[in-house]
């Protein structure tokens, strides 16, 4: 049986467990553990510490798994690990939370330096109501204009499909 | 669809620099809660866009009618603009300035020019700002009797950068000088309408793929911060892009980067086809 691996990343809080969760076909796997820290606690209450884990099954033969990254910088040495082999790598922007973007830029070009493959740019939480548009994004993030930047919210599964389609299709064409 | 945020994250030059790229229509408005001699105090400033253009400012504390914009550039006394305010301060400045030309107090030139430099003076001030927050109203404009002159924002964000104290902020913002610059491709404001500075023409002078940003401030004899601050300007106003140099492309220092997955076409096309069927 063949696996491949994706890898879902960005900052703290933007979006990755709710992603994986909207599709994954089991339980997600999280490591998800109550804050401590009264900063990060202002946002949330639980946060992914080693990495989410979730699955597509394609036939007897095939099998997709998504890893979502520990959005906290203290959990970063776990990325390069999860990165090993992956075919290719989403990044959450949480849209509404424009302190997040510069995070968000450096993490990109984290994952980008540890391997060469293609990426796309989810601008998620497009429903909150203070989310800035994809377009504004593609320029505060400086994302050059033949990478994907895609409107998404994490929530809604076919929203979800299209950000993995998307993905999927520039390795595609990375291919011919 | 939202833009708003606070200046800590996205500064008053970064959100120029979205504008003009966006080419937006519509008002920025920064409320300040900067702390002064006296204590806390509110500044509330708008500056005002059509199509990634500049066309108004003003601080909304301050006296931004016609008269008063007038007298601070020297084109009236004290006294006639008192007289005006007092007399026609039911009047529109559009109405006003005609008047005043009538009258031959002052030419239409003369109010072109004192306008615009009252919308850089309120804009140059505007970037020193280091807190506070902003929001951008899409399609909000001045009111109608007000005069507007278009000014383009390439020149207004490197002369914000040319006074930019803050320069941890340079550090950040472009952490990796092994980078190279080149010219956008999007057809855009020509450099002929740029008032460069000598520095800043140097540094042009070397752009290309080629040459990294170290090797543009190496060949010009600038110290790192120097060249940090031309580019960061030059990027800010759009005028040029970051690339990686063909060096940076493979790995460096001879490590092989990780071996990429070895999979077959049709494993990516079932992959899709089962993705679209969930
Ligand atoms: N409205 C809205 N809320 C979202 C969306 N995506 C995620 N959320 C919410 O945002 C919060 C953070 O989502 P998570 O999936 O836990 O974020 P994360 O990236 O895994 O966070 P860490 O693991 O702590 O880094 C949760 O409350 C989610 O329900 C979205 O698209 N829209
Ligand atoms: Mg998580």
């Amino acid at each position: 049986m063949q696996t491949v691996k994706m890898v879902i990343t960005g900052p703290f809080n933007s979006g990755k467990t709710e992603f994986i969760r909207s599709i994954s076909e089991i339980d997600v796997v999280t490591t998800d553990r109550e804050i401590t820290t009264s900063a990060e606690r202002n946002v949330k209450e639980a946060t992914t510490v080693a990495m989410d884990f979730g699955r597509i099954t394609v036939d007897d033969d095939l099998v997709l798994y998504l890893f979502g990254t520990p959005g906290q910088r203290r959990f970063d040495f776990m990325w390069e690990i999860l990165s090993e082999g992956m075919l290719g790598f989403v990044v959450m922007v949480d849209s509404a939370r424009p302190e997040t973007f510069r995070e968000a830029k450096s993490i990109l070009e984290t994952f980008r330096a540890y391997a060469p493959t293609p990426y796309v740019v989810a601008a998620n939480k497009q429903d909150h109501p203070d989310a800035w548009s994809p377009e504004d994004l593609r320029i505060a993030l400086r994302i050059e204009d033949d990478v994907k930047l895609l409107p998404c919210v994490a929530i809604d599964k076919e929203s979800v499909k299209q950000v993995l389609l998307e993905l999927l299709y520039s390795i595609l064409e990375e291919m011919e | 669809m939202a833009l708003k945020g606070d200046l800590k994250d996205f500064s008053t030059t970064q959100l120029l620099n979205l504008i003009n790229l966006a080419r937006k229509t519509g008002t920025l408005i920064i409320e300040s809660s900067d702390a002064d001699e006296e204590g806390n105090r509110e500044e509330l400033a708008q500056m005002a866009f059509r199509e990634g253009k500049l066309i108004h400012a003003s601080m909304v504390e301050e006296d931004g009618h016609l008269a008063n914009i007038l007298h601070k550039a020297g084109k009236l006394t004290e006294a006639q603009a008192k007289l005006i305010s007092e007399k026609a301060a039911s009047m529109g400045d559009k109405e006003l300035g005609l008047l005043l030309i009538n009258a031959g107090y002052v030419t239409r030139d003369d109010i072109l020019q004192s306008v615009k430099q009252h919308t850089l003076d309120v804009v140059y001030n505007l970037l020193t700002w280091n807190e506070g927050h902003f929001r951008f109203e899409d399609g909000m404009m001045p009111p109608d009797d007000r005069i507007t002159v278009p000014i383009d924002l390439e020149n207004v964000i490197l002369e914000g950068t040319r006074r930019l104290r803050e320069l941890e902020q340079l550090q950040e913002e472009l952490p990796n000088l092994d980078f190279a610059l080149k010219f956008p491709d999007r057809p855009g404001t020509s450099l002929r309408d740029i008032n460069l500075s000598v520095d800043e023409w140097r540094v042009v002078s070397f752009i290309n793929p080629k040459n990294s940003i170290r090797q543009i401030a190496k060949a010009n004899n600038m110290s790192e911060m120097e060249i940090r601050r031309i580019v960061y300007g030059l990027l800010q106003a759009g005028l040029v892009e970051l690339v990686r140099p063909p060096s940076m492309v493979q790995p460096l220092n001879g490590r092989r980067g990780p071996e990429r997955p070895k999979i077959k076409k049709t494993v990516v096309t079932r992959l899709i086809d089962r993705i679209r069927s969930l």
